[in-house]
């Protein structure tokens, strides 16, 4: 559904950030991307909804050439594009509700926005969203008032409140503890599934992609050094990756934590051929 | 409450509730009310005849202001000269004033909240409160004309500002230093000296430089009351009509004042 | 003190590190000093009448005549309020525009510097000689002095406020941009919610500054209250320049402590 051909991207500073990269993400796969720092991860997923303007290549989310869009065009198409951040990146002033319903940005019209007039149904999906994470009963709360886990709840739904396509998911757990980072991965994939939503999710901890993501592609100075199954992921691979290091700790960590099922383990072998 | 459960059951969502938003909307109408019955006033004294003249006039003072009068230039320097001084003066004289003024008013380094404390921030609130400009007016009919009463305006406006400014940063001073400062048996003028003048040093010179740079500014129009500096030259020029010397002296007036930005900013920099 | 000791021996090092530039600067505040004091022109037998003068010109402030010329009072306060009230709204209306054009991080480079070349005419000449200019232009009275107020208030609130969008998190306009708001939803949703209590605080603070500012207008025939003080002092009616000067000073007691609440209010 999304497909990455040829994409490279080079800042005026100069610096060589994707070389040339190409990639398919299928409809319904959650993919991880995995790098040290520096490798290009973000520029990636900020190239493809361009807040970052590539210098090279296409992109395409299903018919539609993103690299090609005007203006306009390319706000609408950001619409069918959710974006989680690191660091929630919530517009700290603003209240629960007003922040997810900012992801409704892109469907209604200025004024409507200004005075806060937006679609009953809209708000509606608000509600039922938020209740879906267990935040319903916040709603008025101002966003700095909230926990990082909360927050970052609340910017998975306003990244749901879209209607989206695709996920773009940025170092979501970066700033989390080790138990709430788990339980927004969870989150993040259950409903990825339930909505049958593809994902590509930046993460920098590699046990964490191996337990969640059915795919796993490997950056390493803006190329793809791997593209495969979680299971597929030895310390070969991460040497690869990231550099040379003691990688047998790391692997066996995610098998062990893994006291409960994670949705992703029974559909990554299957997915790993695409 | 914005979360209203209508009849049927459903959440609706609102920002802000009824009542709120009609107060909010009640609070725009009175403002606007308001600035137009300002606005109503000051229309009522004025003669628009000479508003809807004033491209004209415009025109023509641009038209008479230009060229500007270079040769005149030479007789500035002096003033200029004079100009600055008085800033200058001026900021050491609030500077030698204002400092103590703020140990005075600061919470945590005055003597006494009930007597030096009122005292001190009276002086800082009357000195700012009253215009330098209005300064040197007063300061004119006492000791005649002249610098001296222009650099008086220039440090008693500047005593409350720098007095304001830097008794802010006394009482924002992380405690804990001063706390261990006193631990080591240091005496009450030893604990000012190495507990709480190091941390309010860049406060300080950042707020004298600060202060020194808008003094440039208002020294270049205290001359029109009499007190000195370029502004006397600017009022004279003003009186005969000769414009191509306004704009000359405006001219110095704006290369002056870019350079004392840019200086001011440099210092300030280099501080920070 | 042998070697041992000298080698030992602590002083702190000293502001500047180099030696000549420590010394240089040290000759050129002194030489600047002399220079200074030297050319000061004051005539210093009148300066010392001027004291017993000063002393004579105090007590004839007392008692402040509030009575003799309060129409005149009443009017020239009136000017001024009204003065600071409109100037205020207008120009900080008018900021809006101007400071977003000058955001780097916002505006395009002409418009960039268009704005930042109006924001540096605005705040480089004294509030006065604009005065005088518009005054030239527009008339004696208080539209002229409204004017000068409200093109201050553009160069300092636009200035200000600039900054303040130049600071913001982008992280969280990044965010509202990538829902595919469009531009203005960007200013809405994304900036005007981290720049709205400074902006608020900002347009009390200058509220307050132009009123200050509206009481010296007056001097050069832009209206307010400083035309009341002047008179008042050419006429030596020094009671009723007492009056006056309470006056200002208590209200520009009451402008700061609403600002300063409601600055506090807004954080």
């Amino acid at each position: 559904m999304l497909v990455i051909e040829g994409l490279t991207k080079r800042y005026a500073t100069g610096d060589l950030a994707l070389d040339d990269v190409s990639l398919t993400v299928p409809k319904g796969q959650v993919m991880a991307l995995i790098g040290p720092s520096g490798a290009g991860k973000s520029t990636l997923i900020r190239c493809v909804n361009r807040l970052v303007e590539p210098t090279a290549g296409t992109i395409r989310l299903g018919e539609t050439v993103l690299t090609a869009l005007g203006d306009r065009a390319l706000r609408r198409a950001r619409r069918r594009m959710g974006m989680i951040f690191q660091e929630y990146a919530l517009v700290e002033r603003l209240s629960v509700m007003e922040n997810v319903l900012s992801g409704r940005l892109g469907y209604v019209g200025f004024w409507r926005s200004w005075f806060r007039r937006f679609p009953l149904a809209d708000i509606e999906e608000a509600f039922r969203l938020l209740a879906r994470v267990g935040l319903d009963h916040m709603v008025d709360k101002r966003a700095d008032a909230l926990s990082g886990g909360q927050r970052q709840r609340v910017g998975i739904v306003r990244a749901l409140m879209q209607d989206p396509e695709l996920l773009l998911v940025d170092e979501p757990t970066a700033s989390l503890d080790p138990k709430t980072s788990r339980q927004i991965m969870r989150l993040i994939i259950e409903l990825a599934k339930e909505r049958g939503l593809a994902a590509i999710i930046n993460i920098h901890d590699v046990a964490l992609a191996q337990q969640f993501a059915e795919r796993i592609v490997g950056l390493h100075a803006g190329r793809i050094v791997f593209d495969g199954p979680a299971s597929d992921l030895t310390p070969e691979v991460l040497t690869t990756i990231y550099g040379e290091e003691d990688w047998s700790a790391t692997i066996r960590k995610a098998e062990d934590d893994d006291e409960d099922e994670p949705p992703a383990v029974e559909a990554a072998r299957i997915a790993a051929a695409d | 409450m914005p979360v209203i459960a209508n009849g049927d059951g459903a959440k609706v969502w609102m920002r802000r509730t009824t009542a709120a938003d009609l107060t909010a909307w009640f609070g725009w109408l009175a403002g606007v009310a308001l600035t137009v019955l300002c606005f109503q006033f000051i229309s009522d004294q004025t003669i628009w005849a000479f508003v809807w003249d004033a491209p004209r006039q415009a025109a023509d003072l641009l038209d008479r202001a230009f060229p500007p009068r270079w040769s005149y230039a030479n007789q500035l320097w002096r003033a200029m000269w004079d100009t600055i001084n008085i800033a200058t003066l001026g900021t050491v004289l609030a500077i030698a004033i204002g400092v103590p003024v703020a140990f005075l008013a600061a919470h945590n380094t005055t003597p006494s909240v009930v007597l030096a404390r009122p005292v001190a921030l009276f002086i800082i609130v009357a000195s700012r409160s009253v215009n330098s400009l209005i300064w040197a007016l007063i300061l004119v009919i006492i000791f005649g004309p002249g610098m001296l009463a222009g650099i008086l305006a220039i440090g008693l406006r500047s005593i409350g500002f720098i007095g304001k400014l830097l008794y802010e940063a006394i009482e924002e001073i992380d405690a804990s230093q001063v706390e261990a400062v006193t631990a080591t048996g240091a005496g009450r003028a030893q604990v000012l000296a190495w507990g709480i003048v190091p941390q309010v040093m860049p406060a300080f010179a950042g707020i004298s430089v600060f202060r020194w740079d808008i003094n440039i500014r208002e020294a270049t129009v205290l001359g029109l009351v009499g007190a000195g500096g370029i502004g006397m030259q600017l009022q004279a020029s003003i009186n005969t009509l000769a414009w191509p010397q306004v704009t000359m002296i405006l001219i110095l007036i704006l290369g002056t004042v870019i350079v004392s930005e840019w200086l001011s900013a440099r210092v300030r920099h280099a501080i920070i | 003190m042998d070697a041992a000791a000298a080698a030992r021996a602590w002083r702190p090092p000293p502001l500047i590190e180099a030696a000549w530039l420590r010394w240089a600067v040290y000759g050129g505040a002194l030489l600047y000093a002399v220079l200074a004091l030297g050319t000061l022109e004051v005539n210093w037998t009148r300066a010392a009448e001027g004291l017993e003068r000063g002393g004579r010109f105090l007590g004839a402030f007392f008692p402040p005549d509030f009575v003799t010329h309060w129409l005149e009072i009443e009017e020239g306060l009136l000017e001024s309020l009204t003065m600071t009230v409109t100037s205020t709204v207008f120009g900080v209306i008018l900021s809006v525009p101007v400071a977003l054009g000058a955001s780097r991080n916002l505006a395009p480079m002409p418009i960039y510097l268009f704005c930042r070349g109006l924001i540096a005419v605005s705040r480089t000449f004294q509030e006065i000689i604009i005065a005088i200019l518009f005054v030239a232009m527009f008339g004696f009275g208080p539209l002229a002095g409204m004017l000068t107020l409200a093109f201050s208030t553009i160069g300092f609130m636009g200035k200000l406020l600039a900054e303040d969008i130049e600071d913001i998190e982008k992280s969280q306009a990044e965010a509202v941009r990538a829902t595919g708001a469009s531009w203005f939803q960007l200013l809405a949703w994304g900036i005007q919610p981290q720049v709205l209590p400074r902006f608020i605080g900002l347009s009390a603070y200058r509220f307050d500054i132009n009123f200050r500012e509206s009481a010296v207008l007056g001097l050069v025939g832009a209206g307010g209250i400083g035309d009341t003080l002047n008179s008042s002092l050419d006429r030596y009616e020094f009671g009723t320049s007492a009056a006056i000067l309470l006056i200002i000073i208590a209200i520009v007691m009451v402008c700061e402590y609403t600002s300063g609440f409601i600055r506090r209010a807004v954080q």
